[in-house]
């Protein structure tokens, strides 16, 4: 694992994507074949089974540095990574020569930890970080808890892959998609020349991802040039109909195997070699409008269904693209195109398998005016997608633009902070932020985002110096300060103190110029979330 | 009673028995000074006493004109009711901790201090005594320094690499102390002249005049415009960074020399290209070893919330407080924002 660490950090120690690009084809070059092909699947986001639980890294570490628990914890609340605070409060000891490859923790030892019992898992941890030097044991306590976050996208673990093997990026990202298997074999097979049925096989094809829409619709110039369509609040996913069974595929290429069996069956019916783009989304029988987001989510972490679930929530697939046709990759057709045969191939289907509709104006005026729409038909807003674009990899701005409605706000009282993570450790950013009930202030919300460094320097200091009292990680402070908030939907719920829940809070802007007192009341937060 | 000896007052920290102030903030009437840092050594008071070693920088902090007497370590004086002596501290340049003696009982008030070696400064004296002053701006085990010569083959290693591709290489540190010990230990290894800006300038020609050993240095203010400064190093204080002053280092790989960087996220939040763990301050085990060493009865704690050390040390025996709980009211807390 040496070499990966060196690797490691480099990619760690510099800001420069080209840096960081050069650093991970050259150490595909160098590295052997099983080894490179971990490292694409770790730095790529690759999801394994954690090995090890937080609870017995922290037993381990007490253990073999005899510091108390409560120390430990002072010390994970500073750092904001436990990984790095066990490779940081380890005593310093020689280390051992011998160098474990990558392959060979990720494919024997880690798996032989995880099947150990507890007791005898936090032994072996602490022989191994004696063995190891401080780099190698902060990367592999990474390895056990989670992923390895280091400024490394997916997208640039392609063009790394790219520069190493000569190909270009979209033929590797297609390669890489669906549940790619890190081994020797799998990393020749990405090098290898391509082919012309490069598509066809078990995987979904690298997701085309719509921008933001950052100014005016208008400055994309003739509205005739573009399909608007409503932005669904769904699961994004691929259908995939081949050799005569139906496979569904999320936006993070996870298979859904066996989780929306009513689409399943339903796409059945489609003729063969059929791949659609669209969402997934919860929609009860003979409704006008899909079932919220928060509905569908109880779908979401259940492998098998049971009747009741599949009674309460029913799903429907709205389809908006169609990429693969009688077993030929349409993707470099135009949109338009795709969308005349999608239109035509659902003609005949029921009500399990929807074509997204197109929403259509004269001019972008009129179809602001529709947008206004979005909220009540629960979508979030629309999408504008060029008629000639087409299916392209990954987030490629120009074609396809997401035109989300405005959020809702409210101005809230900051009144508990805790310490954040990653390069917000040590500050205090995890904030909570409450309204008025009568004269009492009640949490609403949690929001992580949206200050400037500056303003959470300035907050910080605040924090730390006006701090109430202590529960553990997190701070009380007086009622002082107001922020505007964003959130997308709001709706009532038990299992808030508040009574309500909203979605995906953020800040919108520090309210210096507003006392505690113009806060919003969380009675007309109540109306909004019922009405 | 301990508050005979040391009594926090809204100016800083008093000894009624010898009427005097160590370190404070606002003009008194005497103070007694630990080291030469703007959070330590403010202008204004009627007299001074500080370490001999020291009285160089003292006196471009200070004022000229202020007086000041000069003690070398070891030398014991009366103030009032007590005898005062002063002994390195390692922090930086003539840093001091103060004994007082008085009342029947001996203080140490540390100031800042470190117990790694430093080529720029007399290192740590334990001074035995029954009540000790110790900060914690570093009061966590996470904290631990890593060697010197470590530290320095890394910084060697950057400079290698800024020089094969050809950029400068922009190291922020700060100005008085860090600076000089980071020229002090390359000089063992190169030859090489540094860029300096020029809030670095004069502190390290008082460096010079108390015969300390540095690279030599240039202004980089001297040099012609349009000078390329590829390959070399450039020193500045972190408050360069981001100003038009970096304009001249187009490309410039930055690195930032601080304990702070011990963290990888406190390292990414900065954005500096490289940290190096470098600090004048003691790291936790020289916290540790220091209250050990001093063998005091009674421990009390400064700078930074110190919280964790405090109980830390308790758990381990010592009777150790927050230096508030001496009674009398504490100044502002002072931002450690120099000198780590």
């Amino acid at each position: 694992m040496r070499r990966f660490a060196d690797l490691y950090e480099a990619l760690d120690r510099t800001a420069s994507t080209s840096a960081k690009r050069d650093a991970m084809a050259h150490y595909f070059a160098e590295a052997p074949a099983d080894d490179a092909a971990w490292a694409v699947f770790v730095l790529g986001g690759g999801k394994r089974r954690r090995t090890a639980t937080s609870t017995e890294l922290r037993a381990a570490l007490a253990a073999e540095t005899g510091y108390a628990d409560w120390l430990i914890d002072e010390c994970y609340q500073q750092v904001g990574d436990l990984a790095e605070t066990v490779a940081l409060m380890l005593p310093d000891h020689a280390g051992d020569d011998g160098d474990v490859p990558l392959h060979a923790w990720l494919e024997d030892r880690l798996p032989s930890l995880a099947r150990l019992d507890s007791a005898t898992r936090v032994e072996t941890l602490r022989t191994w970080w004696r063995q190891l030097p401080r780099p190698q044991i902060f990367l592999l306590n990474k390895l056990l808890t989670g992923s390895l976050r280091v400024g490394v996208s997916q997208r640039l673990v392609v063009q790394a892959l790219a520069q190493w093997s000569g190909l270009p990026t979209d033929i590797l990202a297609h390669r890489l998609s669906g549940d790619w298997r890190p081994d020797a074999h799998a990393m020749g097979e990405l090098a290898r020349p391509a082919r012309a049925d490069e598509h066809a096989g078990d995987r979904p094809y690298p997701f085309f991802l719509a921008s933001p829409l950052e100014h005016e619709p208008a400055s994309l110039g003739d509205i005739g040039e573009w399909i608007a369509e409503w932005k669904w609040d769904g699961i994004r996913a691929q259908l995939m109909r081949r050799a005569g069974t139906a496979r569904l595929w999320s936006r993070g290429e996870e298979r859904l195997d066996g989780r929306f069996p009513e689409i399943e069956l339903a796409s059945l019916q489609l003729p063969d070699g059929v791949v659609l783009d669209g969402e997934i989304l919860g929609w009860a029988a003979n409704e006008e409008h899909p079932l919220l987001f928060t509905a569908l989510q109880k779908r979401i972490g259940k492998q098998k269904p049971g009747p009741k679930l599949l009674a309460d929530v029913p799903v429907r697939f709205m389809a908006y693209d169609l990429v693969e046709q009688a077993g030929d990759d349409l993707r470099e057709l135009p949109l338009e195109e795709r969308r005349a045969r999608l239109v035509r191939l659902l003609e005949s289907h029921g009500p399990t398998l929807m074509l997204s509709p197109e929403v259509k104006a004269t001019d972008w005026q009129a179809l602001a005016i529709l947008r206004d729409e979005s909220r009540v038909r629960l979508t979030e807003g629309l999408m504008i997608k060029r008629r000639t674009s087409p299916y392209r990899t990954g987030r490629k701005r120009g074609d396809w633009w997401k035109w989300k409605i405005d959020p809702y706000t409210l101005d809230a009282v900051l009144l508990y902070a805790q310490p954040g993570h990653g390069r917000r450790s040590g500050l205090f950013t995890d904030y909570t932020f409450g309204v008025w009930d009568g004269d009492t202030l009640v949490p609403v919300a949690k929001a992580y985002s949206g200050l400037d460094d500056a303003e959470i320097g300035q907050l910080d200091r605040w924090i730390r110096a006006n701090t109430l009292e202590r529960f553990g990680p997190v701070r009380s402070v007086p009622a002082h300060h107001v922020f505007e908030l964003a959130f997308e939907a709001i709706q009532a719920s038990g299992r808030h103190k508040s009574g309500i829940a909203v979605r995906f809070p953020r800040i919108l802007r520090w309210r210096h110029d507003l006392a505690i007192h113009d806060a919003d009341r969380l009675d007309d937060l109540r109306r909004l979330a019922s009405g | 009673m301990d508050s005979d000896l040391l009594l926090p007052r809204p100016e800083g920290l008093y000894c009624p028995a010898g009427d005097f102030y160590i370190d404070p903030l606002y003009p008194v009437h005497r103070a007694v000074v630990t080291h030469a840092h703007g959070d330590h050594a403010r202008s204004g008071s009627g007299h001074y006493d500080v370490a001999l070693a020291g009285v160089g920088l003292m006196r471009e902090r200070l004022g000229a004109g202020s007086s000041i007497d000069a003690h070398a370590y070891g030398e014991r004086f009366a103030m009032g009711d007590t005898v005062i002596s002063l002994h390195p501290s390692g922090h930086v340049l003539g840093a001091a901790q103060i004994r007082i003696e008085g009342a029947g009982k001996v203080a140490v008030v540390s100031g800042d201090y470190k117990r790694d070696p430093d080529p720029t400064c007399a290192p740590f004296e334990p001074v035995p005594c029954d009540i000790f002053v110790t900060e914690s701006t570093f009061g966590l085990p996470v904290y631990r320094w890593p060697h010197m010569s470590s530290v320095i083959d890394d910084m060697l290693a950057w400079l290698d690499e800024c020089k094969a591709q050809n950029v400068p290489a922009v190291l922020f540190c700060y100005a008085l102390g860090k600076a000089q010990r980071i020229l002090a230990e390359l000089a063992r290894h190169t030859t090489r002249t540094v860029f300096l800006h020029g809030a670095m300038l004069r502190l390290v020609d008082v460096y010079r005049e108390a015969g300390i050993r540095m690279l030599p240095t240039a202004p980089v203010s001297e040099s012609a415009r349009g000078r390329d400064f590829a390959g070399e190093l450039i020193m500045a204080p972190p408050s360069a960074a981001g100003s038009p002053w970096m304009k001249r280092f187009s490309r410039a790989s930055t690195g930032f020399a601080s304990g702070w960087m011990r963290i990888r996220g406190a390292r990414r939040r900065r954005g500096y290209d490289r940290g190096f763990v470098v600090s004048d301050h003691a790291d936790w085990p020289g916290l540790v070893q220091s209250v050990r060493d001093s063998q005091a009865k009674r421990i009390y704690v400064t700078h930074g919330d110190g919280e964790a050390l405090i109980r830390y040390l308790r758990d381990n025996g010592h009777d150790a407080r927050p230096l508030r709980e001496l009674g009398g009211a504490m100044p502002d807390e002072r931002s450690s924002e120099e000198g780590d």
